[in-house]
């Protein structure tokens, strides 16, 4: 349990550094979710299951979401499937 | 009432509407301004003047644009050096204020107070609920959740004033929206078709669970409201709005919500009423473990899961085209 605790934490590390180093909106906010659920599952590790329901439906779900609509706002997402395959 | 006030004609209150109205300009007449005396030059000499003044103009641009790159670059490079120092300012500081926290389970920590080990010894019976966090969130601190649920609805309100597109702002907005919307939208995707009518269901089914077994299992309104409006969000992403339409409007939400919010507070004030006076209750408490049970709690999370609920579906139309 306790080296999937750390090995939990080690990728909340890398995902909260990846963010900000990531150029695109739209890896940063899909890094966001994966940050979110490790968060819940390292909530249900520390036996606070209310908050692990919390944070998987309001961190991964409802806000990247609204991220995602947000981005799509600001014709920040490319549509385009030629352009979809690069980078 | 409407009668007009007499002194009102002339006075400084009425000045400063006209000038809040921008029909009253205090300045009219009174700064020094001059006409351009046309007697002057000729149209050739005027010609002259203009060329010479653009050229003019655009040496100064380009002088201007030099000195805004370079000021930028400067700007730029201060910038990143202000990050860095705060951030690792930022972390130094939290890191040192982690070290002087109690250990984890330290029973000398501050939190162990007479507070929490009364909700621990006394939750069950003097709320009813097996889940001592439903316990405490509704029934010892329900004003709090109180003023949360609200805050939601004011947030919920602040999307709609900023993001709202009204229907007399402008002619072809809502259509060029609508437009914009139906280009990003999955047309009919049968694949997401297939797993939401799988899927939906049970995501609903799980929520209004969680919402309704708040006090007896982890959960509540909350987190229940929340995975209700996903799936909403959901059956909209798949479906399109002509079927989430048919069952959820802006009126039904609004209608909803102020209702939900309306019910808790009556319901809490007669709580709060017989509490501090000593009163009997006629809600009891009943048996612990049932489904009702734990008096006024199950209703409340009700409240709380349908503000939520519907507040994240709002805000996800919201953001997406501006209105129902």
């Amino acid at each position: 349990m306790t080296a999937l605790r750390i090995l939990l934490l080690i990728f909340l590390i890398i995902c909260a550094v990846a963010v900000s180093f990531s150029k695109r909106l739209l890896v940063s906010i899909i890094i966001y979710m994966a940050f979110s659920l490790i968060m819940s599952i390292l909530w249900m590790i520390l036996e606070s299951p209310d908050l692990a329901i919390t944070e998987a439906a309001v961190g991964a779900g409802v806000t990247s979401i609204l991220f995602f609509v947000m981005l799509k706002k600001i014709q920040s997402i490319q549509m385009d499937p030629d352009q979809e395959d690069e980078s | 009432m409407s009668r007009p006030n007499p002194s009102y004609e002339g006075s400084r209150r009425q000045k400063f509407m006209q000038w809040l109205k921008g029909e009253y300009d205090p300045s009219e007449g009174k700064l020094e301004t001059t006409e351009p005396d046309t007697s002057l030059f000729t149209d050739s000499e005027y010609h002259e003047i203009h060329l010479y003044l653009r050229n003019e103009y655009a040496d100064n641009e380009e002088h201007f644009r030099r000195g805004v790159r370079k000021h930028l670059t400067r700007i730029q490079k201060l910038y990143r050096l202000m990050a860095v120092i705060t951030a690792i300012f930022m972390t130094v500081l939290l890191l040192w204020a982690v070290s002087y926290e109690p250990s984890y389970g330290d029973p000398n920590a501050p939190e162990n107070n007479e507070v929490a080990t009364r909700y621990i010894e006394h939750g069950l019976a003097e709320t009813g609920a097996i889940n001592i966090v439903a316990g405490m969130i509704l029934d010892y601190r329900a004003f709090d959740t109180f003023g949360e649920s609200c805050v939601l609805f004011v947030a919920l309100c602040c999307v709609l004033i900023l993001l709202r597109v009204d229907a007399d702002e402008e002619a072809g907005s809502h259509a060029r929206e609508a437009m914009f919307d139906r280009h990003f939208e999955p047309k009919n995707d049968i694949i997401l078709q297939r797993m939401c009518r799988v899927l939906v269901p049970a995501i609903v089914i799980f929520g209004i669970y969680v919402v309704l077994n708040g006090h007896l299992s982890p959960g509540g309104g909350f987190s229940g409201g929340a995975i209700i409006g996903t799936g909403l969000i959901l059956y909209l992403t798949a479906f399109g709005f002509a079927n989430t339409e048919r069952f959820m409007t802006e009126k039904v939400a609004r209608l909803f919500s102020v209702a939900a919010l309306t019910f808790y507070c009556f319901a809490k004030s007669y709580s709060f009423y017989t509490g501090a006076n000593h009163l009997p209750s006629v809600i009891s408490t009943g048996t612990p473990g049932a489904i009702l049970s734990a008096g006024l709690i199950v209703y409340l999370n009700i409240c709380v899961g349908i503000v939520v609920a519907c507040t994240m579906y709002s805000f996800y139309v919201l953001f997406r085209k501006g209105g129902y």
